[in-house]
This record gives structure tokens, sequence and C-alpha cells, in this order.
């Protein structure tokens, strides 16, 4: 059987799955006891195909599917297996980790919910594995209807409808720009199989459109800017599992589909504009929701500000890897690259994490809003720890995962060798300063999200009643956590698999340098010039914190007193004298106020019954999508006066439009 | 990698510990005398870290784990910090594991932990102590990033060994971009390390501390230790600055015949380091807290021009 046999079998078990969640509704227990697990067992399957067919040579299958001399055909190689490797581990993780936490959901809403989550996840599959445009829309579509109803699971809520709706609607967009790109990648050919795309040669012109077309349509389901606000709306709005798998894998599909058009189909096309565009675009979306990240009140929305920022970092790293290839510097080229999947792959890991973590939080206490919570590192120690695991990964600090990708970016922007456009050079210094900028605020956001989450003192009733997560939850959070401290420490491994979609791509790779030294220490491109070794960094750290820890008992004493908390002079403190979420974020919103569209009731000096309240809102609405709607509200409006219900008048526009036609067809 | 060169890493590790409370006492000083004020003497760090161990530890009742293992996390981190940066010697076996960029990341892994162990307990003043810290250090990280990717582009490295022998081995050119860096550099030597004009070391205000607010809530040995850990701070921080533009007169590692001079030339530096410290914070007045990241974002701005005249003007 070839790899791309077993993993159809996987794409199979989750439809029937799918199928089996709606046959049993009235048995909750058998969904979560048997389905969910099951389904993690087909991502295990899954991620174990794709890493041993990451470095085979690609397999190929044609099913006799769909319309009548359109089969589906279908290909796996290096690009996809490791994609599919993001889709099975990630979901393995959220998929145990459902098991326990859809136990309270009522039999009817979970088999329908069963059934949509499965058959997203073998849509997501299919996307993977689709080689002709037909089928990769038609699973492009599953996907998103799929996720569409998963989004509005509570679709009582009005919000989430409004959610759900402004999703649909970017995602359709984002397909039609899509459907035409494979329409400008087929040349005139008609043949809309991936493999006829490959050999097209197509003019600047049409290679350009193309690369536009997909960087507009996938970056929508991306979420680059301005094309983002489908994505704070709808990761809170849906159950969080679900969040955790759009943010931590569908996000990705985007990315593969990006990654496929411009080094698959295009890739001796290149021109180095486009990069400049990807990079730029990248970074601007990278700043943008790091920003916004900070000042939301909202866990789930701050989690979906961040994917966002994390979206702009691999869309600005392809970006670089578009700039050196166009520009044959293939060696940086290829660590672009890889720093761009390694970021890609870390993201579906940290990500999910945080995700599940606040599905928990949620869980637990019923509230979203961070004002409201705190304190729940007593109440739930095992998330807290788990979670903390994730913000230190995604804030982009050693010995974890999310620094080594960044490590890996910061080398390519720091070791590019002279450009030809001289205007370049100056470039790319002011990407890597916005890059670690971003960096840095995303630190800020992950410290206000955990610390006024699980640190301090409860602010309200629902933390204090808070339990921990149910032990299936636990270990599909322990996968996850588990993964980003493997990825942290030992890069190198996961380095040489990433290598082989780098050869496919590109031509190139790192394996040759990045592990001359060495599992234990990373170089990229020469020892001398930069290398790093996590492992001895988290032993030392690790090693010396124990060590101290001894040393201090030994040499002196570990004596420990209990007491309250000073209180400065002032014993009427409570719980809301902590920093707020709004208060956490409060100097960013000061520093970049031009930046949010803010809303604020201070109440005056003499008010009785003081009431703040502060909002920040996303500019893009007022300056982009309001003005669209209306023009496009006018011009329904206009259209609809040719609606007059008159049966005369229709027949005339028939008759009027027969004799256009008649006059143009001619 | 051989016997003489660990010996060497673990003669700088020990170095460093015992130096750094040295060196923020000389400042302290060199502060007192500038000021008209009689000084405690060199050695008072010391004899505050001895007293603040034999005391007994108190925690808040809702403290965490987190909060009770912060200071023995920052410690390590810190002294790792310092560990790496080639203080009397380059090819210290260290430095290969850890390069500019991580180093960074263990300054950044620090202060995530402080500020968490800070939001720990609850109060009002951790809680805008750690706000602040981030909100000073979102800036300033970046920016001493900027200045390490200056100087490892004239290096082509990152390793910090690479970058001090190209430095240490070059004919003396000045580099204007490393002008500007060093400028940037200094600047956020002094919001990193809590130090007028941005954070105020010696005082506990309400309206201006951050770092101190942080740490409100330690006491005893976690106090000392987070005390140390900021000494040690201090002292990596001048190093890097002493390494990265007045790196003449380094030893090689295993090279113990040119230690002694190191050592001497070694503490001039960071004699007059201090000294110029001090004379900072004597002239210069306390900056209200939202003008400190337009200092910061000078310090960014500048760091970046730096960078950029590397690169396109070549020097």
């Amino acid at each position: 059987m070839l790899p791309i046999d077993y993993a159809l079998c996987v794409i199979a078990l989750w439809l029937v799955l799918a199928v089996l969640g709606l046959a049993l509704q009235g048995s909750p227990r058998a969904i979560t006891r048997l389905i969910f697990p099951l389904g993690a067992f087909g991502s295990l399957v899954l991620a174990a195909t794709a890493l041993i067919a990451l470095s085979q040579t690609p397999s190929v299958a044609i099913l006799p599917l769909g319309l009548p001399d359109l089969p589906f055909h279908l290909r796996l190689d290096a690009l996809s297996a490791f994609f599919l490797l993001i889709l099975g581990a990630a979901s393995l993780g959220i998929s145990l980790y459902s098991a326990g936490y859809f136990r309270a959901t009522a039999g009817g809403t979970l088999g329908l919910l069963t059934f949509e989550y499965h058959l997203f996840l073998a849509s997501m599959a299919m996307v993977l594995l689709a080689d002709d445009a037909y089928f990769f829309m038609v699973a492009w579509e599953t996907m998103a209807i799929s996720s569409y109803f998963l989004v509005t699971t509570d679709h009582k809520v009005p919000e989430i409808r409004s959610a759900g709706f402004i999703y649909l609607l970017i995602a359709h967009i984002g397909a039609i720009a899509i459907l035409m790109c494979f329409g400008v990648l087929q040349g005139a050919h008609g043949d809309f199989t991936f493999e006829a795309m490959r050999h097209n040669a197509l003019s600047p012109f049409w290679a350009s459109a193309a690369f536009l077309l997909a960087l507009f349509g996938f970056g929508a389901k991306a979420g680059m800017l301005p094309l983002h606000v489908w994505l704070p709306e709808a990761h809170p709005a849906a159950p969080s599992p679900v969040s955790a798998m759009m943010s931590g894998i569908m996000l990705k599909t985007a990315i593969y589909g990006i990654l496929r058009v411009s080094f698959d189909f295009l890739n001796t096309q290149h021109q180095w504009w486009w990069g400049i565009l990807a990079l730029t675009l990248g970074l601007a979306t990278a700043l943008y929701g790091v920003l916004f990240a900070t000042v939301q009140s909202d866990m789930k929305r701050l989690l979906a500000y961040s994917s966002i920022e994390n979206i702009g970092i691999i869309i600005a790293g392809i970006g670089l890897a578009i700039l050196f290839h166009a520009n044959h510097q293939e060696q940086v080229a290829a660590l672009a690259l890889v720093a761009t999947l390694y970021h890609a792959l870390n993201h579906s890991f940290f990500k999910s994490l945080l995700f599940l973590g606040t599905g928990s939080v949620l869980h637990a206490t019923g509230e979203r809003n961070m004002g409201k919570l705190g304190g729940l590192i007593h109440k739930m120690p095992w998330v807290a720890l788990l979670a903390l695991i994730g913000v230190l990964a995604i804030s982009g600090l050693p010995p974890l995962n999310g620094f080594v990708s960044e490590w890996l970016l910061l080398q390519a922007f720091l070791l590019a060798p002279t450009m030809p456009q001289l205007y370049l050079n100056m470039l790319l210094p002011l990407g890597a300063a916005a890059l670690v900028l971003g960096g840095a605020l995303a630190a800020y956001a992950m410290v206000k999200f955990y610390g006024v989450i699980f640190l301090g003192q409860s602010r309200d009733e629902g933390p204090r009643e808070a339990h921990d997560a149910g032990p299936l939850e636990r270990a599909g959070m322990l996968w996850l956590a588990g993964g980003c401290l493997v990825l942290g420490l030992a890069p190198v491994f996961f380095i040489l698999q990433i290598d082989n979609v780098s050869m496919a791509l590109i031509g190139h790779d790192l394996g040759g340098t990045a592990a001359s030294a060495g599992w234990l220490w990373l170089t990229p491109v020469a020892a001398e010039r930069a290398s790093y070794s996590p492992l001895i960094l988290f032993l030392i750290i690790f090693g010396g914190t124990l060590f101290t820890f001894l040393a201090v008992r030994k040499f002196y004493h570990g004596r420990v007193r209990r007491g309250p908390a000073w209180d400065c002079g002032y014993p009427a403190q409570t719980p809301r004298m902590q920093d707020s979420a709004e208060g956490f974020g409060q100097p960013i919103r000061q520093i970049f106020d031009f930046f949010f569209g803010v809303i604020r009731e201070v109440p005056s000096p003499f008010d009785t019954k003081p009431h703040y309240h502060g909002e920040t809102h996303d500019r893009m609405w007022t300056l982009l999508y309001l003005p669209i709607a209306r023009l496009v509200e006018k011009i329904s409006t206009q259209i609809g006066k040719l609606q007059h219900g008159r049966i005369p008048l229709y027949l005339l526009y028939s008759f009027v439009t027969l004799i256009a036609l008649l006059a143009f067809v001619r | 990698m051989n016997i003489s060169t660990l010996l060497f890493q673990l003669f700088q590790n020990m170095l460093v510990l015992l130096a750094a409370p040295l060196l923020v006492g000389w400042v302290n000083n060199c502060r007192a005398w500038m000021q008209g004020r009689s000084a405690a003497g060199i050695f008072q760090p010391y004899r505050n870290l001895v007293k603040l161990f034999h005391k007994d530890a108190v925690l808040a009742n809702n403290a965490s784990p987190l909060f009770r293992y912060t200071p023995y996390a920052l410690f390590t981190s810190m002294w790792l910090a310092a560990a790496m940066v080639p203080v009397v010697a380059v090819e210290l076996p260290l430095s290969a594991a850890v390069d500019v960029i991580a180093l960074v990341g263990i300054f950044a892994l620090a202060r995530v932990f402080i500020a968490l162990a800070a939001m720990d307990i609850g109060t009002s003043f951790g809680t805008l102590g750690a706000r602040r810290e981030m909100l000073v250090s979102f800036l300033a990280e970046p920016a001493l990033l900027m200045v390490f990717f200056t100087a490892s582009m004239i290096a082509h490295s990152t390793s910090l060994t690479t970058i001090v022998e190209t430095f240490a081995h070059k004919q003396f050119v000045i580099y204007p971009s490393l002008a500007f860096a060093g400028i940037a550099f200094l600047m956020v030597l002094l919001a990193e390390n809590a130090r007028i004009p941005v954070d105020n070391p010696s005082t506990h205000l309400e309206l201006t501390m951050i770092h101190e607010a942080m740490i409100l809530e330690y006491s005893a040995r976690h106090l000392a230790l987070i005390e140390w850990a900021s000494a040690i701070k201090l002292f990596a921080y001048i190093t890097i600055g002493i390494a990265l533009f007045l790196p003449w007169g380094i030893a090689e590692a295993g090279n113990w015949g040119a230690l002694p001079l190191a050592l001497v030339i070694l503490t001039l530096k960071l004699a007059a380091a201090g000294f110029g410290l001090a004379l900072l914070e004597s002239v210069s007045a306390k900056l209200r807290i939202f003008r400190a990241p337009e200092f910061l974002g000078t310090a960014f701005l500048l760091a970046v021009l730096g960078i950029l005249t590397l690169n396109l003007l070549k020097v």
C-alpha cells in the first residue's frame, strides 16, 4: 500500500465517523467515548503516514468519483505530506480533547457537531491531497461550509450568526479568487489537472495575475490584512476545539495553497516584486494583529488576533523565500522556506494548545471576558501549567519551539547576501525590525493573557468554583504541549524532515549544513556564523535552577511563613484593584492611539454609580468594509428599481436581453 | 572543547557571580560621591545579600508555585546570560549554544517570568509593575536586537564570540553604524536595568516605580536572588557593551598567561563604565512613565538607522 492509500483510508474513516455521529445522536456517551477517540486514532495514522511520505517519491491516485469524465485526481508529495503532518499531529490532540470536552453537550447538537467536525477534518485532508482544480474546489467548499456550521453551533445567539455570516462571505470572496486563479493557471488548454498547470508556461503578466489572485484568495482564508476581519469574529463564536482546529490547521491549508501555487505551479516564473508584496503584507498583518491582540478583553479574540499575527509572520517568510528564489539565491531561499514551514508547524501546536486552554477555562467558569477571571492557577493547575508552556512558546522564548522558527527567520534576514535591487538591501533590515517588534509585542499580549486569566485573585464568582480539566482534555493538551517542547528542543530532526519539502520546491535544502555539527547544534549556514543548541540551553536553565534551589537550602535554610499580601497601608483592597484586561492593554492603546478606533465612556467625579466602558474597534471596518457595504447596497437599490412586479415589464426585459444577445453572439 | 576552556568557563561563571554585586556597590558609591552624600562602601550589596539570605521568607497566602520558583529561574537565566558574554576571554564553550538572538531570548524569558510572578499575588502594585515592565521592554528588546544585528552584519555572524574576535582583531576603524548602535545600546542599558531616566532603583514612589513594583511582594532569600540577578544583569549588559564597542585586551580561552592582564583591563573598563553610569544618573532626571516609550522609540530608531547605514553605505 502506498502512503496515499493510508491517507485515503483515514479520510474514509473520518467520513464514516461523521455519518455514525449522526446515527448515534441518541447516545452522546457513545459519541464521546467511541467516535472522537477513533477520529484521534485516524489522526495518528495520518500523521505517521505523512511523516513517512515526506521522504518518499510522490504517489498519485485517481478516484472515479465526481462528474462523468472528471475523476478526482489525488497526489501526495512532500508539500502535501508536510501539511498533512500538521493536520494529523494537531488534530490528534484536539480530537482527544474533544472527547472529554463535549461530554456535557446535548445529544442532538452533539450528533450534528460530530458530523460536521469529522467532515471538516476529512475535507481538509482532501484539500491537501487534491491534484486537480475541480476536486480542490469541491474539498475547499466542503471545508468552508462544514466549518461555517461548526462556527454557528450556538446559532441561537445573534452575534454568532452574524460572525458566521461574515466568515462565509469572506470565505466565498476568497474562493472566487482561487477559482479565477486556477482559470488563469490552466492557460487556454482547458486542462484543470494540477499536473497540466505545473507544466504550463505562462507569460509574466498572467503569472503575476495568478500569483495575485492566489495571494488574495488564500489570504482571505488565512486572515491576511485587510481580509482578516472574519477571524476575530468567528474564533470566539466557535466551540473551543473548533477554534483550535480552525486556527491551528485550517489557516495552514491557505498557506499550503499559496505555497502550492507560487512554488509548485509558478516555480520558475518568480518575480522579485511578488516577494516584496508578500513580505510587506505579511509584516503589516503581523504588526496589525499583535497590536490588536494586546488590547482585547475577550480571551478568544486575543488569541484570534494573535493568529493573525502568526499568519503574517508566515506570509512574510513566504515573501522572503520568493524574493531570494527570484534572485537565484537558493540557499537563503531554502532557509527562509524552512523557517516559514517550521513556524506553520509550531503555530499549529501552540495555538491549538492555547485555544483548548481557553476551552477548559470557559467550561469551568462560563466566562470569556478576561476581566472577570483571575486566579485560575489555584483551581486548574493542569490547565495553567500546560497553558504556560503554550504562552512561553508563542512568545518566542527559548528553549521552546516558537523561538526556533523566529530564530531561523531572523537568520534568513541577517544572512541575506547583497541583493541586485538596491532598495531591497534597505527593506530587509526594516523587515527584520518589524519582525522583532512584533515578537516583543506578542510577549506583551501573552503576559496579559496568562497573567489576567490564571494569576492574581479571582475577579468574579465564576473562577471561584472552577474545576480542573478532565483526563481526556488533559491528554489532548499534554500532547500539544509536548509537541511544543520537542519541536523546541530537537529542531534538527524536524528540519531534516522539512528539508524534503524545500528540496522538492526549491531544489536546495538545509540538511547538509543545519546538522553538520551534530544533532545537538542547529547551524543553518555554518557553525561560525550562527549556532544554537536549545537542549543545552534547557539543561543549563533547568539544572541551574535546581542547583540554585538546593544550594540556597543547603547554605541557608528553606523556612517560609505565609501571611496576607502587603496592602501598602490601605486595608480595603479588593480583587478588583488588579489590572483588568483593559487596564493591562491601556499603555499600548495610548501609544498607538491613532491606530485604534476607541470608544470610551468615563464617569464624572460626582457620579454616584460610576461606570467605565472602553471599547477598541478595528478601523478596517469603517475605512474599508462599511464603504464597500454601502456601495453594494446602493447598487442593489438601483438595480432593485428594475423590479416592479409587473409582468409586461419583465417580458420587455426578456425581449431586450434576447435582442442584445442576438446582436452580440451573431 | 577541552579541559582548559571548560575551566575558563567555570572561572568566568564564578567571576560574574562574585563581581556583579561589587559593580553595583561601585556605581552606588560613585553616585553618592557625586551627590555629596557619604557612601555606604562598595561592599554594601554583599552585606545586603547576606542579611536577606538569613531572614525567613514571607509568602502571601495565595502565592502560587510560579511565584515561589521564579526567583531561582530568574537568577539562573541571568547567570547564564552573563556567563556566555566574552568578559575576559573569547571562545567560551557556552557561547556556541547561545548566540546573540538567543541571548536576547534569555533576557526576554527572565522578564516574562518576573512579570508573571508580579501578577501572581494580585495586588494592584504587582500588576502595575508587570504592565510597565512589558511596556518598557516591547521597545527595548527590538532595539537591543537591532544593535546586535548591526554588529553581526559587520562580523557576518550572530555568534558573540565571532563578533568580539572580529572587532578585537580588526584595525581600529570608526563605523558610523556602530556609533548609532552604541547610543541605542546605552539607552537600552539604562531602560533594561531600571536606571534613571526610565526607572529609579532607589525609590519606592508609586507613580514612578517599575522594577521595584514588581518585586514588592518578595522577601528574604527570594528577594536576595532577585537583587543578585539584577546585579548580574547590569554586569552582563555592561560587559556586552564593552565586548561590542571596546573589545580590546580580551584573552583567548585557555590562554592562562594572558588572563591577569585581561582581568586588569576589564577591571579598569568596568570601573570607568560604572563611573559613567553614575554620572549619567546624577545629571539626568526621571522621565514620566509615558515619556519612556518615546525614549525607547528613539533608541529603536537609532538602532534601525545604524543597521540601515551599514547596509546602504557599507560603513
